[in-house]
């Protein structure tokens, strides 16, 4: 039983890294159905920049917590500032363009990301400083919960209770639902569609460095490509859950996670990405649309 | 046409003075000891043909300048066999006919494989400097097989045997990054612990290159009640795994090869690094004959030493030296030396074991103590 709860713990902290990803994948998606391949550069810029603001405040010897708190800010606003300008120079330019070019324009702007990082820090893993710190009341239970995991789970809680309540009740959500809903008429309707879609951008990338930092302090390195394969996983839970829907994303991210952590724990961790995938494709199979999409037909 | 005559007369010339060659190499046969030296000495392997040959050439030159061997000289005979299997055959069949006592070769291991049946029907013992298959010494099939160099799987060999013997490990659990290096050194770990009988494998997986984290492996891992971990893989997965099973507080010994005993992995891996054991090409940098060898070769040839110029130079130090102690040119004599003499030769004090793998040869264990690699004596 313990070790089902260690396995199950493990897999909720996993799809909630990928839940944070996921959110930009999917709020990107139901807005302009474009898919932001660019969307895991993002999370690594978030994460080094994070590394960056931390070496620097370390050296001038700032208390851990303001360290941590700082770093996330930094990541928060850097990253924003990244999707924000992706968003600007490479897709918004091909608004009406056939949706293969933006496709292709996130795909070039991903590789060009990643290798701007590369030649601009280095291509060698860098050390990660564990900006979360052991808590002590966790003692009796850390054996299957672990701080960084408790830290990393409850941030994706208020996230997510967050992005709910921004999108249900607030001005700028319910503009970003007449978007999804109809770009032409909310527009017409007199919606602001150019910066809902930038709201949009800088949210995702928000929650992106979220999950970037926070993965970065849990395992302790990062280099120019953890971006790539967090990006292609997460990508996949947002299809699983149903491309386009947000609980949907929040959904398979979990069901992926969950799935990743049992596979190893119960088959061998040489599985793990095909029972991942295997579901994937199963849960297609069935429910074209993912599990709480819309099944719609779709040219891309 | 004239050009054609000019052509025809050149080749006959070289004909003739090849023939004169052989005949003078035959002619001194009786007072020479002859050393065949095969390998790439052509090609696109060349590179590591050549410096072998070179440095063989500066051990024979040293020893002939001190008298010889058995009061004879030393002549080297080079052939080349491009590390194509199918040359070396001709080429070994050639060193035969050519009456060679010794053979410092080949170069690579399927070409060493090719060519060493023909040796072994010819009785000539056969030495390589850089072939490192397994299966040449391990197979038994060559007993007139020795190397310099240590095979493939004998960093495996070194954790297994530290784990077991050294640590006295019973449970060990076998990990990989499902690479070629990380998987086929994984492999050569299980089948030695499982062939020692005196440890068990409590399991065996791969895990992936670059997932977001390992917590699913590392709960594994402390259910499976492993007391050590051999990881076949590099630095990145290893210094993620290692980070995240003492944040687990697990004090399972980490053990692993040359991929991960680089500083970047004490650098990631950081306070969790200590303690780690990782195998690595053994330290001769303090052997003052390595250093002698070094600046000699540079001298000679005016560039610093190839990849395999050390183990080239030692082997052909431990074959003229068994020559030497077994006192003839006999076969049986020269193999009984080989396994019973030390030698000393840029690479420390060897000698080789039943198989012909050189004993004192190869990889160290090493341990992470106050954040570098020590080498383990």
């Amino acid at each position: 039983m313990e070790y089902f709860l260690e396995l199950f713990m493990g897999g909720l902290t996993r799809g909630s890294i990928y839940a944070l990803i996921a959110l930009g994948y999917t709020m990107v998606y139901g807005i302009i159905e474009l898919i932001n391949f660019a969307h895991g550069e993002i999370y690594m810029i978030g994460a080094f920049t994070a590394l960056i603001t931390a070496s620097v405040l370390a050296v001038m010897g700032v208390h851990q917590f303001a360290i941590m708190a700082i770093a996330m800010l930094a990541a928060i606003v850097y990253s924003s500032a990244y999707g924000f300008t992706v968003e600007k120079i490479a897709y918004k330019p091909l608004r009406h363009a056939p949706r293969l070019s933006p496709l292709i324009s996130a795909i070039g702007m991903s590789i060009f990301l990643q290798n701007y990082v590369l030649l601009a820090q280095t291509s060698d893993f860098l050390p990660f400083p564990s900006l979360i710190p052991d808590f002590k009341f966790l003692e009796p239970y850390s054996n299957y919960l672990r701080p960084t995991e408790l830290v990393i789970l409850l941030t994706t809680a208020v996230v997510m209770v967050f992005l709910t309540l921004l999108i249900k009740f607030t001005k700028i959500g319910k503009a970003m639902r007449a978007t999804a809903q109809d770009r032409t008429m909310a527009m017409l309707l007199g919606v602001n569609v150019n910066r809902v879609i930038s709201t949009t951008f800088v949210i995702g990338s928000a929650l992106a460095a979220i999950g970037g930092v926070l993965i970065a302090s849990h395992i302790g390195q990062i280099n120019f490509f953890i971006g790539f394969i967090a990006g292609i996983k997460a990508f996949t839970a947002a299809v699983l859950g149903g491309i386009g829907s947000i609980p949907g994303a929040v959904l398979g991210s979990f069901i992926l996670g969950l799935t990743e952590s049992f596979a190893t724990g119960y088959v061998s961790s040489d599985y793990e990405d095909v029972f991942a995938f295997a579901l994937l494709v199963l849960i297609l199979i069935f429910r074209p649309g993912g599990l709480l999409g819309k099944s719609t037909t779709q040219k891309v | 046409m004239k050009k054609f005559h000019l052509k025809g007369l050149s080749v006959v010339a070289a004909v003739c003075t090849w023939i004169t060659l052989s005949i003078s190499g035959t002619g001194l046969a009786a007072d020479t000891i002859k050393l065949g030296v095969a390998g790439a000495h052509s090609g696109d392997l060349a590179s590591y043909g050549l410096p072998i040959l070179k440095a063989a050439k500066l051990v024979v030159e040293d020893v002939n300048a001190k008298g010889g061997i058995l009061g004879k000289q030393v002549e080297i005979i080079a052939e080349d066999d491009m590390c194509k299997p199918e040359i070396a055959t001709n080429t070994a069949t050639k060193l035969v006919s050519d009456g060679v006592t010794v053979v410092l070769g080949h170069v690579c291991s399927g070409a060493t494989k090719a060519a060493l049946d023909i040796y072994k029907d010819a009785k000539i013992v056969t030495m390589s400097a850089s072939a490192t298959s397994p299966d040449l010494t391990q197979s038994g099939k060559y007993p007139n097989f020795f190397r310099t160099i240590a095979s493939d799987d004998a960093q495996a060999k070194l954790e297994v045997d530290f784990a077991l013997n050294t640590l006295k490990l019973k449970k060990i659990a076998v990990l990989h990054d499902k690479g070629d290096y990380g998987k086929g050194l994984a492999e050569y770990a299980k089948g030695f612990i499982e062939k020692s009988g005196k440890g068990e494998v409590v399991f065996f997986e791969g895990i992936t290159p670059g997932a977001v984290d390992y917590s699913a492996v590392v709960n594994k891992l402390k259910r499976s009640g492993a007391q050590a971990i051999i990881f076949g893989g590099y630095h990145p997965e290893a210094s993620k795994l290692v980070a995240q099973m003492r944040k687990d507080k697990m004090k399972t010994i980490f053990i692993s090869d040359d991929g991960v005993k680089i500083d970047t992995f004490i650098k990631l891996a950081g306070k969790y690094a200590e303690g780690v054991y990782a195998t690595g090409p053994k330290d001769t940098s303090t052997n003052p004959m390595d250093k002698a060898v070094r600046e000699a070769y540079k001298k000679a040839y005016g560039e610093d030493v190839g990849v395999f110029s050390i183990n080239g130079y030692a082997a052909a130090q431990a074959l003229l030296n068994a020559i030497q102690k077994a006192g003839s040119t006999n076969y049986d004599a020269i193999v009984k030396a080989l396994r019973t003499d030390y030698v000393e030769t840029p690479l420390g004090k060897i000698k080789f074991d039943d198989r012909g793998d050189a004993v004192g040869v190869g990889f160290s264990m090493y341990e992470v103590k106050n954040g570098k690699y020590v080498e383990l004596k």
